[in-house]
């Protein structure tokens, strides 16, 4: 009743091919779930349907976020609505300076939610400290978004953008993908920071490693299109411990 | 009469009407430049595309237009300046109407000693000597057809000096008006810089449109550095939409001096800007830079020649365009280093973003080098805005307009980058980022030039 996302039986894909064949997931508000698989089961798909990217064909099935149809809106407007993806590979964009595009995104954001925008300098108090929380400076911040960046540094600028946006549903994408063991706890110590009753959160990852720093309520098994099994927390070490194949086999029989 | 005029006997049937309404026909010098000019046009006629710098910019069109000599008509009256189309710049204005200096729209009052800055027709009158040495000593040599049609038709401009070691600190703005109501009305604006060893200047030059009507203007710019001179020579074309704009700019470069030159074309309904630097001592610097921003069905053609005609000198290019709808951008690089040239560095980018399946961009770098110590290069690209960037943008709650809009002025911003004088910098950003809201504001500007 109370739950912030419900996706149901989504089928999907890409240039003709089915990727996810009949995905259920219930997300309540607060709870963090975290979605693991094999490589080339449809997690990084089921993360860009969710945001809206464009080339992705869903041929059925519902999602419903916040009691609405969520396929219906355009990718800002969801993100204006409080869904967040954490990209696996965040973008270069050359030439836009890290504080404008935060600040439009910002902005975009607060106009949707009816409240005032920020000018510059309201916006530079209101990042600051969050940034620095996240090892990020004021050099970084006024550099072309994502430019030269090392894999640390990508991954700990999408955590900053999620704690300014603050989402109602942050979507992980692989985001301890590249992270050596340090660079993880940085952005795992931001990710757990934003842990609020008001916030979901959907971590994909192919490891059980970042789920020993982000601790999930459920896990589920993503193979072959679909939720083949759920969980607690537990379930993520027995995968650490035996592997996917008891699903793939299970489910190419 | 006008209507079977071609682009080989346009304009040809008014020379010698023209030639009798120009001043100071009693100064030889000026009368044989003046012949030279008419005889130099009445041999070539307008260029066409045979020739292989006008391969992809067409004048056939131009002469069906009717244009007339704007000496021969009665010009609409303009008595103010148009807001808001030209640069926003502190500093003295030197105002043209149809290519008539206009002393009483130009502000000059605050030059500092040693720069001089005169309507052409009044130093013709008074102080004619200033002017024989450079009138038409560079455009004279190039060979272009439209350079020639300006010297025969012109008869007044703005004639700039920088005397030895003279700073102009803040810019000389001239600004250049065409007015044309109903008859469509020809022009040549001329612009004489003469920048002595040792000073610095910056002359801004905004094209604009006053009035309702076609208008053709035909300019001419030389510009000559002495030894250690540094000009900053900075242009916006923002023509009237149904305006037919050619423009042929002439530069001398001798040591130590640095040219910058940024242009920005973004008006008229076709555009040439042709530009000759030739560097004629050592160790000095040539910047040339430049964007187009193109829409509807504009046309807009970039030809530059870096002429590298001395050892141990470094040039600079970078043109970056962005072109909409159905519209077409040409863009014509040359670099020549001569055999004496050696270690000559020299760098030349081309880059075009296209925004719509019709657009069209034609590059053409061109480099051809006789000497074998030098360090140059080129690069072209064509494409489109990057799709991911934009996914990107708008995942964070961007919307899709503002998510380009951000794009294309980061694309921009990194030729507005090169050039040397800041407030110029965001001068030139504040006319792009009016561009983009504006192309936001009437997705179809259907602007069709007269006589198509």
């Amino acid at each position: 009743m109370t739950s912030l996302l419900d996706i149901k039986n989504l089928h999907a894909g890409i240039g003709g091919k089915k990727i996810l064949k009949g995905l259920d997931l219930t997300i309540g508000a607060g709870e963090i779930h975290a979605i693991m698989g094999p490589n080339g089961t449809g997690k990084s798909t089921l993360s860009y349907v969710l945001a809206g990217r464009d080339g992705y064909e869903v041929t059925s099935g519902d999602v419903l976020y916040k009691g609405k149809n969520l396929l219906d809106l355009e990718p800002n407007e969801r993100a204006c609505e409080g869904i967040f993806l954490a990209f696996q590979y965040p973008v270069e964009i050359p030439g836009v300076a890290g504080t404008t595009f935060l600040k439009a995104a910002l902005n975009a954001v607060r106009k949707h939610r009816g409240e005032d925008e920020l000018d510059a300098m309201q916006f530079l108090k209101h990042v600051r400290g969050k940034a620095k929380e996240l090892g990020v400076g004021d050099e970084m911040l006024k550099r072309a978004v994502n430019v030269g960046f090392s894999g640390g540094e990508k991954k700990r600028n999408e955590v900053l953008q999620m704690a300014v946006l603050e989402p109602s549903l942050a979507i992980l994408d692989e985001t301890d993908s590249g992270l050596d063991i340090d660079a993880l706890k940085v952005v795992a110590d931001g990710v757990n920071a934003m842990r609020s009753p008001d916030r979901s959160m959907l971590i994909i990852t192919h490891y059980q490693r970042l789920l020993g720093y982000i601790e999930p309520d459920f896990v589920h098994v993503l193979a072959n299109g679909r939720i083949v099994a759920s969980g607690g927390k537990e379930l993520a070490q027995e995968l650490e411990a035996s592997g996917y194949a008891k699903y793939t086999d299970a489910d190419a029989a | 009469m006008a209507s079977k005029s071609t682009p080989l006997t346009a304009f040809a049937e008014q020379l010698d009407g023209v030639a009798a309404t120009l001043p100071r026909q009693d100064l030889g010098w000026l009368q044989d430049r003046r012949a030279g000019a008419r005889d130099r046009y009445r041999a070539a006629g307008l260029p066409t595309p045979r020739l292989e710098s006008w391969k992809f910019t067409n004048l056939n069109r131009l002469p069906r237009v009717g244009f007339k000599a704007a000496a021969l008509t009665d010009a609409p009256s303009v008595d103010s300046v148009p807001v808001g189309a030209a640069i926003t710049a502190e500093g003295a204005v030197a105002v043209l109407v149809n290519g008539q200096f206009r002393a009483d729209l130009s502000k000059l009052g605050d030059l500092p000693a040693g720069a001089t800055v005169l309507g052409i027709a009044d130093a013709l009158a008074s102080r004619d000597g200033l002017l024989e040495p450079h009138l038409d000593r560079i455009s004279g040599q190039n060979e272009a057809s439209l350079a020639a049609l300006n010297t025969a038709q012109f008869g007044d401009g703005v004639y700039v000096h920088l005397a030895e070691g003279v700073t102009l600190e803040r810019p000389l703005h001239v600004i250049s008006i065409g007015a044309a109501r109903g008859e469509p009305v020809a022009f040549h604006p001329r612009l004489l810089i003469v920048a002595d060893a040792g000073s610095h200047g910056c002359v801004l030059e905004s094209h604009v449109g006053a009035g309702d009507g076609a208008y053709f203007t035909n300019t001419v710019v030389e510009a000559t550095l002495g030894d250690g001179a540094v000009l900053q020579h900075y242009k916006l074309q923002n023509d009237h939409p149904a305006a037919w704009h050619t423009a042929t700019t002439g530069v001398e470069i001798a040591a130590k001096a640095v040219y910058d030159s940024f242009v920005l074309q973004i008006g008229a309904h076709l555009a040439r800007n042709e530009i000759a630097a030739h560097i004629l001592g050592s160790h000095a610097e040539c910047h040339l830079n430049g964007t187009y921003l193109l829409r509807g069905k504009q046309h807009a053609d970039n030809t530059t020649l870096i002429d590298h005609a001395a050892p141990e000198s470094k040039s600079r290019e970078v043109y970056k365009g962005v072109v909409d709808d159905q519209a077409r951008g040409v863009f014509q690089g040359k670099i020549l280093v001569r055999r004496d040239a050696q270690k000559t560095d020299g760098h030349q980018i081309n880059k075009t973003l296209l925004l719509s399946r019709g657009a069209e961009i034609d590059s053409k770098p061109e480099l051809e080098i006789y000497a074998d110590d030098v360090k140059c290069g080129h690069g072209a690209t064509a494409g489109e805005l990057d799709e991911d960037a934009l996914f990107y943008l708008e995942a964070r709650g961007i919307d899709p307009e503002t998510a380009r809009g951000l794009l294309v002025e980061a694309f921009i911003g990194e030729t507005i980058d090169e050039i040397l004088r800041p407030t110029m910098r965001n001068a030139l950003r504040d006319i792009v980022a009016g561009w983009l809201t504006e192309g936001r504001h009437d997705g179809a500007t259907e602007k069709t030039g007269v006589g198509t």
